[in-house]
Order: structure tokens, then sequence, then C-alpha cells
């Protein structure tokens, strides 16, 4: 699946429960949108995290033409709640392609809060990721509150599920299709469209029997060691 | 049983509910703040105490208090926080109380940075507070032994009656890893009488005290602790070691580090060089005759110490241990910055052409 098919609207906001690899899939549909020739923006939300965020990966953006908006540019490890003015170039500016990466939980979606008037005036997208190894959103119920919670904080409504379940190195064809299980749960209860699984490139003619399209990611949030 | 996905943090938080920790009491700083986050959740939902304290010296000394008491308790911090806490640790370790201690550390000296860091190795194992007391320091390299190590600590911690840390670098604290919740082998640990629980018709009075005014008494009293430590030194060593059967090259490092090096041993031994790791799991007790002997093995020509230290700081135990049997030269950084499997490899590379 072609990161545009999932981007099909002007911006993409992705959230989720923390550590269901949120950042992962946003720094890939960012990549993949700049090589489908998209001018594209991503703004790096996390308010919540002080490691492992889409900040870390600025020189790949800057390599791609990836323009990367983040809350303290002059001092990126500072654990700062700060909002850039400059995520309104995303908002205003039709001609870019948005990818807002949210810190995890509705305590990290609350920073969208602020912004809530002009995104409702654009075309954007809310996306929810899941992954089915994070002990408190692996239920549907559970993972529905964290859902509705997000929701409620931002105003705003959750258009597409993506499944995200990883298991870090030792993810399996098996743990992707758990994850499309509870994806489809969530789905039925809420009315809310699964839009992908997203898997890395090597598992997927092994996931050609999941009824929703897959998109395929490689791992640039690595660990010191890797 | 199933893997599941944690968050170093919250892994650590949730072992201590799972080890039957019945109060926690702290205070938020990054990059550890999700330990008391968590448990502010899930202590209340198991009829447990969370609080979080006004200050780091308020949340220690609740722990001291609640650990008089008989109760399991805890706290948790990160490096500056740490620091605050020595003045409660000393008087615990005096008072001999059990209690557990995590420090995700950061970059230091002073605020530093929230980045990972390893500079509190001495503030750990050389007792950042006062006097002739040590506390028992256990140091995961990865999150599954973090969650094993912090619910041992509760027994280690009881089975001595003394404080037991647990340190890990806050990349372990922040990042994400499979892990396995499995039992822990329970110690059997030896009932709490001397806790002040009320006298409930005893002949004498418990009392938590850490001053003795008779010289000879406190005397006394320090020969005790040394006894006791002395034992846990001889049963409470912990160490892991890989690829040292042969090695030419011994790589010493723990936690994070120690990961890393795994990952540069292997690019050594493609490139056919003989290089091991020494690993120690207890900062202190140190695993000093373990690695006192392997340096002492013919097939070793060097040794490369690696920490998150400008200077290092483990290395003074390296050098303790291997007692001038072979070089030992440092690569390390502070400030956040982790050392990379390609430093590592090129400082392995150079010790061992320099001890050749």
């Amino acid at each position: 699946m072609r990161a545009d098919a999932i981007c099909t609207h002007r911006v993409s906001i992705i959230t989720g429960h923390y550590g269901t690899g949120k950042t992962e899939f946003a720094v890939n549909l960012a990549l993949q949108l700049a090589a489908l020739d998209h001018q594209v923006m991503v703004a790096d939300l996390d308010i919540v995290n002080p490691y492992f965020r889409s900040r870390e990966r600025k020189a790949l953006f800057q390599e791609a033409g990836i323009r990367l908006i983040s809350s303290s540019q002059a001092c990126s490890d500072a654990d700062v709640p700060a909002l850039p003015a400059e995520l309104l170039t995303i908002l205003e500016n039709r001609d870019i392609t948005g990818v807002l990466d949210i810190g995890g939980d509705p305590v990290g979606a609350r920073v969208l809060a602020r912004f809530k008037d002009k995104i409702i005036t654009e075309d954007y997208q809310l996306i929810y990721v899941l992954n089915a190894n994070r002990p408190e959103v692996r239920a549907p119920e559970a993972a529905i509150t964290y859902l509705r919670g997000i929701e409620a904080i931002t105003e705003l409504t959750c258009t597409g599920i993506v499944n995200n379940t990883h298991l870090c190195g030792e993810t399996t064809p098996a743990e992707i299709r758990k994850g499309a299980r509870l994806a489809e749960a969530v789905s039925r209860e809420t009315g809310i469209p699964v839009l992908c699984h997203a898997a890395e490139e090597r598992f997927i003619p092994e996931l050609s029997d999941l009824s929703e399209p897959v998109f395929p990611i490689t791992i640039q949030m690595k660990k010191p060691w890797e | 049983m199933e893997k599941e996905l944690w968050k170093g943090n919250e892994a650590i938080a949730e072992a201590a509910i799972r080890a039957g920790c019945d109060c926690f009491f702290g205070y938020p700083i990054t990059p550890q703040s999700e330990v008391p986050e968590y448990l502010s959740l899930h202590m209340p939902q198991h009829g447990k105490v969370f609080v979080q304290a006004e200050s780091e010296l308020a949340a220690i000394n609740m722990v001291y208090g609640a650990a008089g008491s008989g109760m399991r308790a805890m706290t948790s911090s990160s490096s500056p926080g740490i620091s605050l806490k020595q003045e409660g640790i000393t008087y615990i370790a005096a008072a001999e109380l059990p209690c557990v201690i995590v420090n995700c550390m950061r970059g230091g000296p002073g605020l530093g940075t929230i980045q990972p860091g390893q500079g509190d190795y001495f503030q750990a194992t050389r007792g950042g507070g006062n006097g002739d007391y040590r506390t028992v320091v256990l140091a995961p390299s990865n999150i599954q032994e973090a969650v094993d190590f912090v619910q041992e600590a509760f027994d280690i911690a009881d089975c001595y009656r003394n404080p037991t840390m647990v340190v890990c670098d806050g990349l372990i604290g922040q990042m994400m890893e499979p892990i396995e919740w499995r039992e822990i082998p329970k110690r059997d640990l030896p009932p709490k009488d001397w806790a002040t629980t009320g006298k409930h018709g005893r002949d004498h009075t418990n009392i938590i005290n850490s001053l003795y005014m008779d010289p000879e008494e406190c005397d006394d009293h320090n020969a005790d602790l040394e006894a006791k430590y002395k034992l846990i030194a001889e049963k409470e060593v912990r160490w892991d070691t890989k690829d040292c059967e042969d090695a030419e090259l011994v790589i010493t490092a723990y936690g994070t580090p120690a990961r890393i090096a795994l990952s540069a041993l292997e690019a050594l031994r493609a490139e056919g060089i003989k290089a091991g790791l020494f690993r120690p799991i207890t900062l202190w007790p140190y695993p000093e005759k373990a690695l006192h002997d392997l340096a002492g093995q013919d097939h070793v020509k060097a040794i490369l110490d690696v920490e998150m230290s400008a200077g290092g700081q483990m290395i003074d135990d390296v050098r303790l241990a291997v007692e001038g049997q072979k070089p030992i030269s440092y690569l390390g950084h502070a400030g956040g910055v982790m050392p990379t499997i390609e430093e590592i490899v090129e400082s392995a590379k150079k010790a061992l052409k320099e001890a050749k």
C-alpha cells in the first residue's frame, strides 16, 4: 500500500497509546510521502516522551527534503512542553502534506486542543495507532477507552485505525495478525475503518490473507546496539 | 508465557507491585517519571499506598518510616533526585531497614541532561551519604533484567535488612522492549520482629535508630554492619560473561554500554579478533575475584572499560580487581552521549595493538 493511499487527507494526525509505535509509523509515512514528491512537513508534538522522538531523525528528514517542526528546535533534548508557532505553517499552507506526530495517550494529545479551531477548517484525518502487545490497550474495550479519551481531549473525531502491532526485534506475522484481530474488534465496535496494517517489508508476503492493505515500513527508530 | 511490550519505567513499577511493594513514595524527575505515574494509578487499585511527596528528601524519609514499620517500601528517582536522598539512605542503612531505591540515571554533574548517563556509579557503590555503610546495587542491562531485579531487590533488602538499589541508565527506563513476567524464586525471609508495629504484650520495645552516643556501642554497631556487608559480598555477587573463554581483549561494561558492547563483539569476532565481555551485574558487591581471575588468564592481553561517564568510574573497581596484571584502557562519553558500536570496535583494536 502506498503512503498517499493512507494519507487521503492533507493533514494526518497520528495518535495512540504511548509505546504503540506512532513515531515509527509517522516517520515512515513522511519519508514515503516525500518519495512520492509530496511537499512534506512533519510536526513532532510529543511533549510526553523525553527519548525516541521523531526529532531524533532530523538528518534523515533533511536528506529527504522534509521540513521538521519540533517543540524546541534549539534544545531538542529539553523536556519543556513548549509548542512551536511554526506548526501553523502546516495548517495554513495548503500546498503542504502534513504529518503530526502526537505524544501518547489523551495527555499527549492535549497539545492539539489549542489548534482545534484551525484543524477543523482543514482537510485532516485523525489516525489511531494500535499495538496489541501493549498491555494497557490489548483488550478492545481498553483500546476504545483510550481512543475516546483522545477524541474527548482534542475535540476531534478519529477517522482511521492503523494496526502497528510489533514486538521490536521479535515481531512475527502471527503478532501482526493478533493486532489485526484487535483492530477489527475496535473497528466493529466504533465504526471507524482499519486503514492498514504496518509491517516490515520482510513480513508482507506472509500477510496476504489480511482483508485490509499492508503498509510496508523500514525500522528507523533504532536503539544504539542495533 | 506470552511476551508483552513494556516501557522500562512502567515495567519497573509493575514489577514492584508484583513483588508486594506496600508503599511507594516519590517525586517526579525525568527520565524516571513514568515509575511514579504508573504507580499513582495502580498502587491504589491494589489497595497499596502511593504518595507523591513534597520533595525527594521527604520521599526517602517516608520510606524510612514505612520500612521501620515493616512495610515493603520503595522510592525511585533520577540522578539529581538520588543525590537529595543520600542522607535518608545512610540513616536507613544505619537503622538496618530494608527498602528498594531505583535510580534511572541521567547525565550529570548537577542538573546535567535528561539523556542517559552512568555517572552515579561512585554515588551508588561508595555511598553518597556519610559513614561506613553499603547498599546492594543491581545493574540491569535490559528491561527483562530490570523487572526481575526489582522483584529480587525486595527480597535481598528484607534478607539483609539493608537498602538495595537498582540502577539503570535512562535508556532502559525510556525504551520499549518485549518482556515476560516470570516466576522469581522466593527467598526464605526472616520475620520482621524488629518492626515498630506496637508492643502487643512483648517484653521489649522495638526502636528504629541510627544514633549511638556511646563510642564503644557505635563501634560495635559498625562491626556488626561490616560483618553483614562481608556476608553480602560473599553471597550476592553476580556477573555475566560472553565469549571470554579465549578472549584476548576483554571489555568491561554494565547497563546499556554492555549491550552496545555485545554488538561490538560480533563485529570484532567477524574480523577474527578474539573479544569478550565481562559484565558486572552487582556493582556492589563488585565481582572482584571473577574479574581478577579472568585478567590472570594467559589468553587475555588487554582490557577495555566502556562507560557512559567522562573519565570512567567503574574503571576504579576494574583496576582494583585486575591489580595491574593487564593494561586497562577506557572509552566513554558523558552528557547523554552513548558510545557507538564503531567506537568500541576501534578502541578494542587500539587497546589490543598497544598491548601486543
